[in-house]
């Protein structure tokens, strides 16, 4: 059993958390663009955080499920319909088989993860089952998923997924039809922004000072527009053009997620998931690690501003962050227990 | 000679980057690999990316490991100091020699005859200096299993090519400047080919997955076209056009 593609979408890839530790060898951890919005939505289905699931990007798949499968669609607000009905969102929902899950379009945000009971079952490569499209290794065959493409799934998937959603709290508020059910309650949204722009913190980057007054006041100042040649590797930015007073040339050294270097024509790019590892290009910025969730739910269109911050006010919005997740994850396992 | 003592900066809030000079150094970088070495025979936990670049060293940690109130960064950092403190006499016990055929063939090295040009010697002779001087792996990055070799004859020191190619073949070997760099996929590229191992330089599904790893000491060895394509059938590596 398992599940087959019948529409592909704008960009779905299976993710997961990444591939950590080979970064000497040029390989970047990668996976999924809103690491936290694909951990909740593991955690919605009883799955731990590793789990492969597939990343839907703006316009979503449309997958017919052939098995009993307990999945939730959880991040971004996608129209999303099953077996013709309207699929309940950031929630398990017991899907029967035979069923089309449409995932249908954002309407905002930009990414959303469909996590299935198990996981999908994919090998891992170097550690990990996240596509990496630009050197076309892990997921599927290394690329994006396309129609026609059968999802690997555990091949008890109809058994855990009864089972799970046997365990789920309050299952007598059930709601839904024939083609799936689900609960009244739901997983509130930690990262996508309430509209299409938002502000990031960012501290500055190495190479700042190399910048003239102008070019680091417009950066921190100006609302920037995500291009639409933006993707999982980088976000371009389009503002004022950023000038340095000494352009020196700069050694190629390591870069990170959330990096913002500024080529020679002065455009910014911010760099995101699959980023290359390292850069010979300055650094004017450092988004702060607990933002960039946030940002990956930008579209291109979307507008972004930074805000100044140090290197503490970042750890400090890092640990906030994480003790909010915590607080989520352990409130959907108690959801999950009777 | 003593190793110069890094500037420790922060890199975003999950990893620091030691910088141990603004210019490349091969003695310098030899160090940094040294320290790269070290730092992953700690086996520290919280190490999630060790990565030794030209002149900077970037240490990436996972700062959910870490109790509250006390200081990933400070921690890294402290790290780094301290392998630097014990580190022994450059040696070669721990480096890696790994020897890269390469043909030189015309047809796999669309540059080779420009770059002999610009240096006033022959075609033989950039081949002959190009096998001949020891190299080593700089820094391994901006893809997968690409490294930057240092050590280049400074005979053989060209400018990068003004206008990139679009498509450069994977396995292409190419030179720009003070240094040698092996293209592991079929991307856009504007170094001097000169050029094409046969071997594959990236496979993930191989253990270790990159052909070449930083710090490793490379020599290039010339071999015929008849030779590239018997290698290239038993290693499923690149095709001659």
């Amino acid at each position: 059993m398992s599940i087959r593609v019948v529409r592909a979408g704008l960009l779905t890839s299976l993710q997961d958390p990444g591939r950590f530790g080979l970064q000497h060898l040029g390989i970047v951890p990668g996976g999924a663009m809103d690491a936290v919005a694909h951990g909740i939505a593991n955690a919605l289905v009883g799955n731990p955080a590793e789990a492969a699931t597939l990343e839907c990007t703006l316009l979503g798949p449309t997958l017919l499920v052939e098995d009993d499968a307990l999945v939730a669609l959880y991040g971004a607000a996608f129209d999303a319909k099953a077996g013709g009905l309207p699929l309940p969102r950031n929630r398990p929902v017991l899907i029967k088989a035979g069923t089309t899950l449409s995932t249908g379009a954002a309407s905002h945000g930009a990414r959303a993860y469909l996590a299935i009971a198990g996981g999908f079952q994919v090998p891992e490569v170097l550690g990990s089952r996240s596509t990496y499209l630009p050197a076309g290794f892990g997921g599927l065959s290394g690329r994006a998923v396309k129609a026609g493409d059968q999802l690997p799934v555990v091949a008890d998937l109809a058994r855990i997924s009864a089972a799970r959603f046997e365990r789920l709290a309050r299952r007598r508020d059930e709601v839904g039809g024939v083609a799936a059910r689900s609960v009244r309650w739901f997983a509130p949204e930690l990262t996508v922004p309430s509209g299409n722009g938002m502000t990031v913190r960012a501290m500055e980057g190495r190479h700042h000072a190399q910048f003239d007054s102008a070019s680091l006041e417009a950066f921190f100042g100006h609302a920037w527009r995500i291009s639409p040649d933006s993707n999982r590797m980088g976000y371009r930015l389009e503002g004022p053009r950023l000038t340095r007073t000494r352009a020196v040339d700069i050694l190629s050294e390591p870069t990170c997620l959330g990096t913002v270097q500024v080529p020679n024509d002065g455009a910014p790019i911010a760099l995101m998931a699959d980023h290359q590892t390292t850069g010979g290009y300055p650094k004017i910025a450092e988004i702060a690690g607990a933002d960039i969730p946030g940002l990956a739910q930008l579209a291109p269109g979307g507008s972004v501003r930074f805000a100044r911050c140090t290197v503490e006010d970042a750890e400090a919005a890092r640990a906030a962050a994480e003790e909010r997740l915590r607080e989520l994850l352990q409130a959907i396992e108690w959801n999950t227990t009777k | 000679m003593p190793t110069p003592l890094p500037r420790i900066v922060p890199l975003g809030d999950a990893a620091v980057l030691a910088e141990f000079s603004e210019t490349l150094d091969l003695a310098v970088n030899a160090r940094i690999q040294q320290l790269a070495q070290a730092l992953r025979r700690r086996q520290v936990p919280w190490i999630r990316d060790v990565v030794p670049a030209l002149s900077t060293l970037a240490l990436h940690f996972d700062p959910a490991r870490f109790v509250p109130g006390t200081s990933p960064r400070d921690a890294a950092a402290d790290l780094i100091r301290d392998c630097l403190r014990v580190l022994p006499p450059a040696t070669d016990d721990l480096v890696r020699h790994v020897e890269l055929p390469v043909c030189y063939a015309t047809e796999l090295a669309p540059d080779l005859a420009e770059v002999a040009a610009r240096c006033r010697l022959s075609p033989e002779e950039v081949i002959a200096r190009h096998t001949a001087s020891p190299h080593r792996v700089l820094m391994v990055g901006f893809v997968p299993g690409h490294p930057y070799i240092g050590g280049l004859d400074p005979a053989l020191a060209v400018p990068r090519r003004t206008t990139p190619r679009p498509q450069v073949m994977a396995g292409s070997i190419a030179i720009a400047n003070a240094q040698t760099v092996v293209y592991p996929f079929a991307i856009p590229g504007g170094w001097n080919i000169i050029g094409r191992t046969p071997l594959r330089v990236f496979d993930p599904a191989r253990e270790p997955p990159a052909l070449l790893g930083p710090g490793d000491r490379v020599a290039f060895v010339a071999i015929s076209l008849a030779q590239y394509e018997e290698f290239a059938r038993a290693a499923g590596g690149g095709r001659v056009p």
